[in-house]
């Protein structure tokens, strides 16, 4: 009787290798989904346990802290306000994260890698979040907020450290109040409110018709590819014709034979429009992904709230190269492209870092509660985007519109501002988008306003930009 | 060395892991370590020497590794039921006690375990009176839809615990006498072995109980231990694939007629294939326990958060697991100790495997390799009944995890269990002058 004994024996070793096999299923193999189930809340419950670390802007102010309550749990109290709120977010346990709270979780709660976890639990396991310190500056973000307020539109801004890719500010207008958003009738009102939408970051999330801001992308490629150099000769004559359709000056006015500078200082569309055409839907599209449209922001921020900026038939990504998409309209902001603040403040930040597009972040570093620095952002080079001549020609032709263009009112005493306006028609009878970029060796702003009726990125775009500089110490 | 003094120092790691688990829980605890795990550790040192004296003066020649692999386990399971209850933990460490007592009482009262043999009906008797008791109105206790528990005043017990003993006492009484006539008498029929229907006719007997079982007490998990048993044991004891074949069939076909017409097996089986249904998962006695034990083993990863830090309690003082102490501790295991640990612990119940039917196959008589043999099968279908429902091999069901889950009538149960395998072990392993 013992071979039965001797096979039995067998097959609760095999049996008991099926429990091995499915206790790795479920603690190795299928782990993170099981921790992604909508289903699992024990992430959340062990994370009220955990005092978040506190969020700071650059120059120290709190943005966001934990409090304690009842039980050994934490809350979350964010003492700005409504100054913030888009840029940092929110984090309760009834209605989940969003913002910097979202993206920069496992700093905030204090989890590390596998191994050093492995290690901690051994140890025990920090109930204690890092801390963040951020590259926003408080007082810029204070000077961006009030200005887009003050303007009575809708409207984002957005400004970076060109040299870091560091966010200095982030506005959306109409803002909200991220403090007691865990009460469930004031969040399901903020998300009722489809007119304002004032949970939606503008300044991320929302794209908008950059209208003359673009000239500088199709300047980019049509001086990189060597086609084009400033002092190009080129018509600029009323109503060419661009895909079939007669295209306008502002204004209608006819310019006769100019050179490119003089093009991008008056901001002729016809042509721009002409340079796209002739660089060719190729062409563009490969600049334009170099300068980070058709792809979300490499930015520490959640991908439900970022966009990616670009030519959009029917909401989708087009391609430039694609027969439904009209490159010349393209080429001057119009056409169905979309871009968000955040693209046009990118792209100002890489041409004024010589070319190349450093991934924004929001994060400068992490801090320990023991005060250690755990982690520190380093500038981080998305692309090579033009050469350093071309950056360097750009500059010049762009300092040329803030010194004598349209873009006059964003000038400042000391420092040189490159700029561009945009004023993209929403309708025939004035109701426009404007916008105006720029940069210094230092800071790069992007800002718009939506709906402006009558209102010319020069006038009402450029003063906010320029209010926002000299917070910033430009 | 001798064989009890191989015991006796294998002893010594069982207690160091009781006193380094408790060290582990105070730090988690209070951040300090006092001297109470040591207490701990020398307290569960002294029981376990009691149990080895017993050993020493009634089985001298008994198998030296069973009893420290079984103080592995229970202490360990002392340990992670304090971490979730401290006050089931005294009273685990209470029933610890009982066990010992009955597991000495048992090796001194049945040392001629032989004469369990003329007593099988009595025995099968008393075994299937006890597996029908929970039904018993007045006394039986319905939990979670399944009637496995007995309350007898303040008294409560499992007697499916007891009745798994019995069972195998008597099948392996019966099939001593009649494996022979099992084998002989065959015919074979297209091809298949066909037992002779005058000798298999008992056999049937136990199939029908099962389905009973199945039916009356409404739980799959102990219906396919008890099952599972007798089909070992009916292997071992005719050498056939064949019978074991048909019983298997037998068991799917009744298993599957009745989980379309019992309306607790259906929803269990439901939940098993289904746990993060929307519906299921909501519903009261639905796939909410398994699915929150695997999301426990996924928080748990390759080596686990620690001891004591796994979530257990929700905010407002009440479980995320349902049952962690009994159907969920090794999901606990796992979140605490992760896969290495869990495994660990696998190893340790495959070990006591190996060791019961290693005694199956030195015992010289038919009903002690019997005995031995469905024993061992029993104790290990009952831990991957469980541990199989935990990890959704199977469809989850209310057994303990021998040892280590809390609950008095498995723990006394078990060491009788456990008193049993080492007379066999003794028996067999005697030199031939001392019989």
């Amino acid at each position: 009787m013992n071979r039965p004994v001797l096979r039995l024996y067998g097959l609760v070793v095999l049996l008991f290798g099926v429990l091995v096999v499915f206790t790795s299923r479920w603690t190795v193999f299928e782990a993170e989904a099981l921790r992604d189930n909508e289903l699992n809340r024990r992430e959340l419950l062990q994370e009220q346990k955990i005092r978040r670390g506190t969020i700071r802007s650059a120059d120290g102010k709190v943005l966001a802290r934990a409090v304690p309550q009842q039980g050994d749990t934490f809350g979350r109290r964010y003492p700005t306000g409504e100054l913030f709120a888009h840029a940092i977010g929110y984090s309760y346990t009834s209605i989940g994260r969003a913002g910097l709270e979202r993206s920069r979780n496992d700093e905030l709660t204090g989890r590390r890698t596998e191994l050093v976890s492995a290690l901690e639990s051994i140890l025990g396991r920090s109930n204690e979040g890092d801390d963040i310190r951020t590259t926003l500056d408080s007082r810029a973000q204070q000077v961006a907020i009030d200005a887009l307020e003050g303007s009575g539109h809708k409207g984002a801004l957005v400004a970076l450290n060109v040299k870091t890719g560091g966010v200095l500010a982030m506005a959306s207008n109409p803002s909200y109040d991220p403090n007691g958003l865990d009460d469930r009738a004031t969040f399901a009102e903020l998300n009722r409110d489809d007119a304002n939408a004032p949970l939606l970051n503008r300044a991320t999330q929302n794209g908008y018709p950059p209208g003359s801001t673009m000239k500088v992308v199709t300047a980019a490629a049509a001086l990189d590819t060597g086609r084009y150099r400033p002092d190009s000769q080129v018509s600029g004559e009323n109503g060419k014709v661009i895909s079939g359709v007669p295209l306008n000056n502002f204004g209608q006015e006819d310019f006769g034979s100019v050179d490119l500078t003089f093009a991008l200082t008056n901001s002729i569309n016809t042509v721009w429009a002409e340079v796209g055409e002739k660089l060719g839907g190729s062409t563009m599209q490969r600049y334009l992904e170099r300068f980070g449209f058709y792809a979300e922001p490499p930015m520490d921020y959640p991908d439900q709230q970022m966009t990616a900026s670009g030519v959009r038939k029917r909401g989708d990504l087009a391609p430039m190269t694609s027969n439904a998409v009209d490159v010349g309209r393209v080429a001057i902001g119009q056409g169905d492209l979309f871009a968000t603040p955040l693209q046009m403040a990118t792209v100002a930040q890489t041409i004024g870092n010589g070319g190349v597009r450093l991934e924004p972040h929001i994060m400068a570093k992490a801090v320990d509660p023991d005060g250690r620095t755990v982690e520190t952002v380093e500038p981080d080079k998305a692309a090579q985007v033009i050469s350093r001549q071309t950056a360097r020609d750009l500059t010049v032709m762009m300092k040329q519109v803030v010194r004598e263009g349209t873009g006059t009112a964003a000038a400042l005493e000391g420092v040189e501002v490159a700029g561009k306006t945009g004023t993209a028609e929403l309708n025939t009878t004035g109701l426009n988008q404007p916008w105006f970029m720029c940069f210094t060796p230092e800071v790069a702003v992007a800002v718009t306003l939506e709906r402006f009726q009558g209102g010319t990125g020069g006038t009402t775009a450029a003063p906010i930009a320029k209010a926002v500089l000299q917070a910033l110490g430009q | 060395m001798s064989a009890r003094n191989r015991e006796l120092l294998a002893l010594v790691p069982a207690s160091l892991l009781l006193t380094a688990g408790f060290a582990a829980i105070f730090i988690q605890q209070s951040a300090e370590l006092s001297d109470v795990s040591l207490t701990y550790g020398a307290g569960f040192l002294a029981l376990c020497l009691c149990g080895h004296f017993v050993i020493r003066a009634t089985l001298p020649y008994a198998d030296p590794y069973l009893f420290p692999l079984v103080a592995v386990l229970a202490c360990f399971g002392l340990v992670v039921i304090y971490r979730i209850d401290e006050t089931l933990a005294r009273e685990q460490a209470q029933w610890f006690v009982v066990g010992l007592i009955l597991f000495a009482a048992t090796l001194v009262f049945l040392r001629d375990f032989r004469v369990l043999e003329r007593y099988r009906y009595t025995v099968a008797a008393a075994g299937l009176l006890l597996l029908l008791l929970p039904r018993v109105p007045g006394i039986g206790q319905q939990v979670n839809g399944a009637y496995l528990g007995v309350g007898i005043g303040p008294i409560s017990f499992q007697p499916a615990e007891f009745g798994k003993i019995a069972i195998v006492v008597f099948l392996a009484a019966y099939l001593r006498d009649t494996r022979q006539l099992l084998v002989q008498g065959s015919r074979r029929f297209l091809g298949v072995t066909i037992p002779p229907l005058k000798h298999f006719g008992p056999l049937l007997v136990v199939w029908g109980g099962a389905m009973v079982m199945l039916v009356f007490i409404r739980d799959l998990g102990s219906s396919l231990m008890f099952f599972g048993g007798f089909l070992a044991l009916l292997y071992v004891a005719t050498n056939r694939l064949s019978f074991v074949t048909i019983g298997l069939g037998l068991f799917a076909l009744g298993a599957w007629f009745f989980a379309g017409t019992v309306g607790h097996v259906q929803n269990r089986i439901d939940t098993w294939r289904d746990p993060f249904d929307r519906t299921l998962y909501d519903m009261q006695g639905g796939s909410y326990q398994i699915a929150q034990s695997l999301f426990a083993q996924a928080d748990g990863g390759l080596f686990g958060t620690g001891f004591g830090q796994a979530l257990i309690d929700l905010p407002n003082g009440s479980s995320i697991l349902p049952a962690p102490q009994t159907d969920l501790i090794y999901a606990v295991i796992t979140n605490e100790l992760g896969l290495a640990g869990a495994c660990g612990l696998l190893l340790v119940y495959l070990m006591v495997a190996e060791r019961g039917f290693k005694i199956a196959m030195l015992a010289e008589d038919s009903f002690s390799k019997l005995l031995a043999a469905g024993l061992t099968a029993v104790f290990a279908l009952q831990v991957f009944v469980i541990v199989g429902g935990v990890t959704k091999v199977i469809p989850l069901t209310g057994v303990t995890l021998p040892f280590v889950s809390y609950g008095g009538s498995s723990i006394v149960a078990n060491f009788v269990l456990l008193a049993l395998l080492l007379l066999v072990s003794d028996r067999a392993r005697r030199p031939a002058r001392a019989r």
